[in-house]
């Protein structure tokens, strides 16, 4: 077997988008590296830039400068070439109303080259394996939204995509079938499904991506895995304490007072503290809070999460 | 890494040129398999505004007594109706399978996301929905043509004299030129906005184009010597068309087919190219 050096699915080079009008950069001199076979993540807070960045990915968003390559192809050169490439998955409904469900797949298939027999053969095959066979000559009106969700998947590997962008895949979905899409797309990637996601949702990225790219502004602020971006902070252990009383003075006095605390900030009635390394730590918590003139309600701990190095990062949460 | 099952080579690509070419060829597939699902809704819509217009025009009025086209009698009134209702079916296939479809996909479904993810140009995507909708203006104007030939009153006579090469060149651009005015209007309205576009462009292009009357007939309305009506109504797209479909099916006067079809040529590049440059702009950002 021949080793062949490849360069990585995905490369842009200082990308950058302004969009007409707008005097900021929304993709600020981007420099990316995705390699074959990742479950990579794009996270941060809405206006991060993360649609814009996939977007130019994709070739529906004209890059300002810089340069992006998916899978060798320039698709600033190339876009027509590039979209052979590219699997798309939006966040919106996009399947065709006038089709069935099977349709959709099919005709899918015949757009990429795909001849009739072939075509059929892989529409059925993807219903089954998605577990939408009986759904395969319905419209698509009659589809739930995790079922048009899985079908819109199911349609954007059907011509075997090097890399699949998913944006916000499981914005809007219910808790059970966000768990089910979560599972898809692992079972894809361990076939070597190349997939780039963006989300908003810490636990999406830590649960799914090998790396994740915490971007806001942007601009990415960290890239790294999961566990590695959560050990970076030196935090392990998120104190939450509802409290009454003046919760300035808490928070400044916790800060100040436990031992190992690196971080305090006010939250809904109460206070979360970020410490590392701290030995009876909610003994301590709860005294100083009393000493402060506090009345604890509630305590609760956690482990560090990907919100957290958001956190840390910039000083604000990733949710608003 | 390596993934056996899911090996990418992008050696593999096809040419530009051969994905362009088989997309278009779904895209058209796609048409026509979504056109035979309701084959009868497509006729019943073609046929409607013909039928109605003959009916109203050739058999009630006749009938009641009612007088249209000034002394040269019910009869020459026909021929000119008829060759009118041909054009202006091709003009509201254009409008109804290019303009209406495109603004909801654009709008409403986004359906058109997913579209341009096809591995060809985008302009490309837009231009089959033009070949799509002239294809299905052709259909209709071959509909169109016997009904409109046939819904009249006994003593009621439309002297149909078809030109072959006029018919089999003309029809064809017109389509084209109809179905890139569709391109225009799907891209420039919103679907919320629908009705404004029918009431501000399809309206006054409707009974201005030369449905109803010949162009040179047009020229006792005038102030001092300059006749205005026949003046402003140049700018009309829909006119060109009614007019060559009076040189394709009749033998009365009409636009000397050598402005006829250079006009819309010119119409079918300019709106070709604004409505493609609106595409770009409305998938693009
Ligand atoms: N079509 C557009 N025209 C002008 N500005 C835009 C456009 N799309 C996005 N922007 C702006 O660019 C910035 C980045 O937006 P983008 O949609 O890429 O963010 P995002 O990370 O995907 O956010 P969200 O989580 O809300 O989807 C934002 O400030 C946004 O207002
Ligand atoms: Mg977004």
């Amino acid at each position: 077997m021949t080793l062949i050096a490849r360069e990585p699915v995905i490369v842009t080079e200082q990308l950058c988008k302004r969009y007409i009008g707008a005097d900021f950069l929304a993709v600020d001199h981007l420099d990316l590296a995705v390699e074959a076979g990742e479950i990579f993540g794009l996270l941060g807070p809405n206006g991060a830039g993360k649609t814009t960045t996939a977007g130019m990915l994709t070739t529906r968003v004209v890059p300002t400068s810089g340069r992006a390559r998916v899978a060798g192809v320039d698709v600033l050169a190339h876009p027509a070439l590039a979209k052979q490439f590219l699997g798309v998955v939006s966040q919106s409904n996009t399947l065709d109303r006038q089709l069935t469900v099977w349709e959709n797949l099919y005709f899918h298939g015949r757009l990429f080259g795909i001849g009739a027999a072939p075509s059929r053969s892989r529409a059925d095959e993807l219903l089954e394996r998605f577990q939408l066979t009986k759904w395969a000559h319905a419209s698509v009106y009659a589809l739930s939204g995790g079922m048009a969700q899985r079908v819109m998947v199911a349609r954007s590997i059907f011509h075997r995509p090097a890399v699949l962008f998913m944006d916000e895949p499981t914005a809007g979905l219910d808790p059970q079938s966000r768990l089910a899409l979560w599972q898809i797309l692992q079972d894809l990637n361990a076939e070597g499904q190349t997939i780039l996601l963006s989300t908003h949702y810490m636990e999406e990225a830590d649960q799914l991506c090998g790396r994740v790219a915490i971007m806001d502004h942007g601009r990415i602020l960290a890239l790294d895995t999961p566990e590695n971006l959560k050990r970076s902070t030196g935090v392990d252990t998120i104190v939450t304490l509802k409290a009454t009383g003046d919760l300035d003075v808490l928070s400044k006095n916790l800060l100040e007072r436990v031992a190992g605390a690196t971080h305090a900030r006010l939250i809904d009635q109460g206070v979360e503290l970020h410490v590392a390394g701290a030995e009876q730590l909610l003994a301590r918590v709860i005294t100083e809070a009393e000493a402060s003139g506090s009345r604890v309600q509630d305590l609760s701990v956690a482990e560090p999460s990907l919100e957290t190095v958001f956190i840390n990062l910039t000083g604000k949460e990733l949710r608003d | 890494m390596s993934h056996g099952t899911h090996a990418i080579d992008t050696r593999h690509a096809r040419s530009t040129l051969a994905a362009s070419r088989s997309a278009l060829g779904a895209l058209l597939l796609r048409d026509v398999t979504v056109l035979r699902k309701d084959v009868k809704l497509f006729v019943l819509r073609t046929v409607i505004q013909p039928f109605l217009l003959c009916f109203v025009f050739l058999f009630v009025f006749p009938k009641i007594g009612q007088s249209v086209g000034a002394g040269s009698g019910q009869s020459a009134f026909a021929t000119v109706l008829v060759a009118g209702v041909v054009g202006i079916s091709i003009m509201f296939q254009g409008v109804q399978s290019v303009a209406l479809q495109m603004s909801q996909e654009f709008g409403f479904t986004r359906e058109i996301e997913d579209r341009v993810q096809a591995p060809c140009p985008i302009w490309l995507v837009a231009l089959e929905k033009v070949i799509s909708g002239a294809i299905q203006g052709m259909v209709s104007a071959a509909i169109v043509l016997p009904i409109a030939a046939l819904v009249h009153a006994r003593g009621v006579h439309a002297n149909i004299h078809v030109h072959w090469l006029v018919m089999l060149t003309l029809v064809p651009l017109a389509c084209v030129a109809m179905g890139s005015l569709g391109l225009v209007l799907g891209t420039s309205f919103e679907p919320r906005n629908i009705g404004l576009m029918f009431g501000f462009i399809i309206l006054p292009i409707t009974f201005l184009g030369g449905t109803y009357y010949q162009w040179d007939r047009l020229a006792p309305v005038k102030i001092g010597s300059w006749h205005w009506l026949q003046t402003v109504v140049l700018v009309n797209p829909l006119l060109y068309v009614n007019e060559g479909m009076r040189a394709a099916f009749t033998n009365v006067a009409h636009i000397h087919l050598y402005v006829v079809y250079p006009v819309l040529v010119a119409f079918c590049a300019g709106f070709l190219s604004l409505g493609l440059r609106n595409f770009r702009r409305r998938v693009l950002s």
